[in-house]
């Protein structure tokens, strides 16, 4: 992967984004903020497949987080921001660290079979909790940012940009993994576990690993997602078909840049949107004729638009 | 003498103003746009989502043409003609979050009316609440909409679910004395849940002595019941309660009515009215049906009911109307009504006292604007409208949900058809908790009728 | 417990409702190595076509025994359209592609087949039950059975059967075994791999037809049955072991007696009882119960 000043570019692209953000009309703000927030998790999908793994059940960390940035506000009344990313981050993490132990034994189709497994578990949990909302959720609603009370008119904005802060952050802190030792092995392992193992190297400590760090990122979107909407709950974020359009986007937007993540999700919801608006008899039908048409036709993903020849996932 | 004959001339001269609406506002009418958002895919558009689409489309060109029944006879919301944007209301709650903002801005409707699911109602009505925006919730049953929170711009023109459990309590008890024990069978989400959870709790208090025997929770769209079906037959319970509908239902219905279930046990459909078309002689005699309200057949007879009947016949090919018809139907009208009051109540303000020199250049002037979102919120807050179900009031969650009666009736199959038998309604205040009581309190504190 | 009598059979009858469809996933997966996502839409298909055809047979007056040939009839058709279509001018673009990639394919299938058949059989769920009442009831204790039911669990052995004896007596079946094994090996000794993918994906797709054809007098048809149906098949496939014919039947029984003993026993967990199943299976047998030994390749 060229390093080519991408964090620069990156920082330059959020100082663009904060810029803009202060006159973009509400719907664009939003617009934006879920490509931010979907991107990033996105970027955790991307992580795990250089590792040769696609998880089916990333919506699993995506539910923990929204659900722990939720139960703040609705249950203890906190409803700051950076707490609920903090305990959305921490509540994914941990619950990774253990189905790690397990998850990290498996491969291929069984590993995104188990995945699934594990999040209509939660799903299932959900839905049986009552006191959660069950199928219907529950809301929530951010009032302050570390302890500094935002105004009403602000809120929108401030989720914006501490998106675009942590999508950056993030983004810069891949692009430094995967050129550190450790990210490289990843692409190692994905290529022949075996041969990773006789040069010593750990290959379930490192899919452990990597899987925790996407767990988080899932976590961190999901508390931001909370953020954004004001309601979480069962059916859009643990349920399969959420974690399928998650590793939608992946594929749409191909391993090959940190930044790609963030495009994939932001065409993957316009793309949404306008089939919802303009084909409202047929909107799937929509959706499902430009995925087959992506996958035919960008085989590398959004990425290969660009002329930079990426390997094909 | 100079004081009364200005007030005589500014009364005359609004009359003459609403007298003729139709010259002035012809050309000149805005129209106004109402997003409308319904079930159009997935399991809900067949039973509910079509339906009350067809009904508000129907609606829409109906009051249009002026040809509603009074008092909505008016051509459009005060003369100005309705136009209709109508959305998929698929993709989850997260997804009509977004789809309700790009509503709001980018397709500038000027009222949003809309929202089956429970789960939407909930997610939208905060994001309504921020961006200022009217919006009326037409048919979501969950009562935490204004028992978890207060709005200003938010408004739901039909009851609660309460209303449908308490009601089949209610009527249940009432129709059989001997219930040993009770089963229930309802699909694994907010709205089985709720029901069921509601259900029980009534009938606790109404008849504590009865046993639960099994509460089964299918998965919502699992088609099969076969096991479902064994466990309700073994537990040989009197009554089993049920909130399925839609494909569901039906498949239920199917597979239980052979299997000789209801020899047994005497089922209760809370939201079998729409059914008794589809299903027709296949409902058991003696099963207890609602219409989630006076919807259907248990509407009262009226003009308003007739001129539904036959907007919705014309428009849907021969089908007659069920509830989700009926919560358009009340929703628009109720929006209508709002509206004209609020207008009228502009224009009257806006006549200037004793001046009699470009009064009709004031009026005109507020006529052409119109009420403004606030003005229709302080004419729609405590209204009482007329339906095709009846009267609609707007008493509960401070003057925002409405309040209505219910109604229950029994199956019976005469000369070949399904027919309801037996049908009591029950008055708002013994089948809905007074505002500020939430509906578990209420139920659980005996459900005093509220005063 | 007197239960447990209607806990089996209430069991086997579930898991041969959905032995039909996995089988033929399976099928796929095994020879193909495709997740195949819109085997749901597929059996949708079945569905709706044999409901509406047996519907229109029946209100035309026709004899009513004949209205199951209808159905045997729909699944047929709708499978050799469905199949080979989607196989040869679609999937055969494909392949080579990550087996990821070919689930996403099949997901995007499935989404415009969903629309698909809303366009061409509308939203109002289509109900014709007369097929299923036609055969009479089967009396058990104190619980009533139609005989319909049972109609099920025959067609499911037989097609259990059927494939077991295509797969392990005749030299197709051998062909596709070869294949199921090692496809590199079998292009080398020059077996027609491409026309072999065509063959299965068609049979998977009747199977899929089949499957909602004749569940279509038991239960309503309506949009979403394909969603329900697909996570489902798809955890009894991996329990089973995927590209296993045994391991469908068993995985199907497994789930099957699991969801209803806790229908009957313990309502509250029947929503996950499936997936715990297939999270344990896993992780006792992490490639599922009768998964073909691989060869580790270096």
């Amino acid at each position: 992967m060229k390093l080519r000043d991408t964090p620069l570019l990156l920082i330059v692209a959020l100082v663009v984004l904060l810029a803009i953000g202060l006159i973009l009309p509400q719907w664009a703000l939003s617009f934006v903020s879920v490509a931010l927030y979907l991107g990033i998790v996105v970027l955790g999908m991307a992580l795990m497949m250089r590792t040769g793994l696609v998880s089916f059940g990333q919506g699993l960390y995506y539910c923990l987080g929204a659900y722990a940035a939720g139960t703040l506000d609705h249950f203890f009344k906190l409803s700051d921001l950076l707490l609920m990313v903090v305990a959305g981050a921490l509540v994914a993490g941990v619950v990774a660290v253990i189905l790690g132990f397990l998850l990290s034994k498996y491969r291929d189709i069984f590993f995104a079979m188990l995945s699934l497994a594990f999040s209509m578990i939660l799903y299932g949990l959900l839905v049986k909790s009552s006191e959660l909302g069950s199928t219907d959720g529950f809301g929530l609603s951010v009032k302050t940012f570390a302890g500094i009370a935002i105004s009403a008119s602000a809120v929108r904005y401030t989720i914006y940009a501490f998106s675009a802060v942590l999508a950056t952050l993030f983004a810069i802190g891949m692009h430094r993994y995967f050129n550190s030792h450790l990210g490289r092995l990843a692409g190692a392992i994905r290529d022949n576990e075996l041969r990773v193992e006789y040069m010593g190297a750990s290959v379930r400590r490192v899919i452990h690993l990597n899987y925790v760090i996407s767990a988080v990122l899932a976590g961190v979107g999901g508390a931001l997602m909370a953020g954004a909407i004001g309601h979480v709950d069962p059916e859009t974020t643990a349920n399969w078909t959420t974690s399928g359009e998650f590793v939608f986007i992946a594929i749409l937007a191909g391993t090959g840049s940190v930044a790609a993540p963030f495009l994939g999700a932001g065409i993957f919801e316009a793309v949404r949107t306008f089939a919802l608006q303009y084909f409202p008899n047929t909107w799937q039908m929509t959706l499902g004729i430009t995925m087959l048409l992506v996958i035919m036709f960008l085989p590398g993903g959004l990425w290969s638009v660009f002329g930079l020849r990426r390997r094909s996932t | 003498m100079k004081h009364r004959l200005l007030r005589l001339a500014r009364a005359a001269a609004l009359i003459a103003l609403c007298a003729s609406t139709t010259s002035i506002m012809a050309e000149e009418a805005k129209p106004i746009r109402i997003g409308f958002v319904t079930f159009l895919s997935g399991p809900a558009a067949g039973p509910f989502g079509v339906p009350a689409k067809l009904a508000a489309e129907a609606i829409v060109a109906s009051i249009n043409a002026g040809k509603a029944p009074a008092p909505h006879n008016t051509k459009g919301f005060g003369g100005a003609p309705v136009e209709l944007v109508v959305i998929d209301e698929a993709g989850g709650a997260t997804k009509q979050v977004s789809e309700y903002r790009n509503l709001v801005e980018r397709s500038d409707v000027d009222f949003v009316i809309g929202y089956i699911s429970s789960g939407d109602c909930l997610a939208v009505a905060p994001v309504a609440e921020e961006m200022k925006k009217l919006t009326v919730l037409f048919d979501c049953g969950t009562p935490r909409i204004f028992e978890e929170a207060s709005y200003k711009y938010v408004f739901r023109t039909r009851p609660h679910a309460t209303m449908d459990a308490v009601g089949a309590a209610l009527y249940l008890t009432e129709q059989q004395k001997n219930i040993k024990t009770f089963a229930g069978i309802n699909q694994n989400y907010a709205w089985g849940q709720d029901s069921w959870n509601d259900f029980t709790a009534a009938m606790s208090v109404l008849k504590p002595e009865a046993k639960i025997t099994t509460s089964q929770m299918p998965k919502f769209g699992a088609g099969q019941y076969g096991a479902e079906i064994s466990a309700l037959i073994d537990s040989q319970s009197d009554v089993i309660h049920s909130s399925l509908w839609g494909g569901d239902l039906e498949a239920f219905m199917l597979q239980a009515v052979p299997r000789e279930l209801f020899k047994s046990s005497r089922l209760v459909l809370v939201a079998g009215e729409p059914y008794l078309v589809r299903l027709g002689t296949s409902i058991p005699d003696g099963t207890i049906v609602g219409a989630r309200g006076t919807h259907g057949v248990f509407a009262p007879a009226s003009p308003l009911n007739n001129w539904l009947t036959e907007i919705y016949k014309a428009k849907a090919e021969g089908v007659i109307p069920t509830y989700p018809a009926y919560s358009a139907a009340s929703a628009i009208l109720g929006l209508k009504a709002a509206y004209e009051k609020a207008k009228i109540t502009k224009l009257s303000a806006s006549i200037p006292m004793g001046a009699n020199k470009g009064v009709k250049e004031e009026m005109e002037k507020a006529y052409q604007v119109g009420p403004s979102q606030e003005e229709i919120i302080a004419a729609f807050e405590k209204l009482t409208f007329d339906s095709p179900s009846g009267k609609v009031r707007m008493t509960l969650g401070k003057g925002h949900q409405a309040v209505a009666g219910t109604a229950y009736g029994t199956t019976k199959l005469v000369n070949g058809a399904v027919t309801v038998v037996n049908i009591k309604e029950y008055p708002a205040e013994r089948v809905q908790p007074p505002d500020g009581v939430a509906s578990p309190d209420w139920i659980k504190g005996g459900m005093k009728p509220a005063k | 417990m007197g239960q447990l009598p209607a806990v089996i059979v209430d069991g086997v009858l579930y898991a041969s409702w959905m032995f039909v469809i996995a089988v033929g996933l399976t099928l796929i997966y095994g020879v193909m190595k495709i997740l195949n996502v819109a085997h749901g839409s597929l059996y949708a298909l079945g569905a709706y076509t044999a409901s509406t055809a047996a519907g229109y047979w029946l209100s035309h007056g026709h004899a009513p025994m004949g209205s199951y040939v209808v159905l045997l009839l729909a699944a047929l058709v709708v499978g050799l359209i469905a199949g080979p279509l989607i196989e040869r001018g679609l999937l055969r673009f494909m392949y080579g592609r990550d087996e990821i990639v070919l689930v996403l394919v099949t997901y995007a299938l499935f989404l415009i087949l969903e629309d698909f058949t809303k366009l061409l059989f509308g939203v109002d769920p289509i109900l014709v039950a007369e097929p299923y009442g036609l055969l009479g009831n089967l009396q058990m204790g104190r619980l009533i059975y139609p005989v319909y039911s049972f109609v099920l669990v025959a067609a499911a052995i037989l097609v259990g059967v059927a494939l077991a004896l295509v797969l392990n007596r005749t030299r197709q079946g051998k062909i596709l075994r070869a294949v199921i094994h090692d496809r590199e090996m079998s292009t080398a000794v020059g077996i027609n791999v491409s026309r072999v993918y065509l063959v299965t994906f068609t049979i998977g797709a009747m199977l899929a037809a089949l499957g909602g054809a004749l569940t279509a007098p038991t239960t309503s048809v309506q949009p979403g049955i394909g969603a329900e149906v697909i996570v489902l098949a798809f955890a009894i496939v991996v329990v089973g072991g995927l590209g296993s014919l045994g391991g469908a039947a068993v995985g199907a029984l497994l789930v099957g007696l699991v969801r209803s003993a806790a229908v009957h026993y313990q309502p509250e967990v029947e929503l996950f009882s499936v997936y715990v199943v297939m999270a344990l299976v896993l992780i006792i047998r992490p490639k599922g119960l009768f998964a073909a030994p691989e060869v580790r390749k270096i």
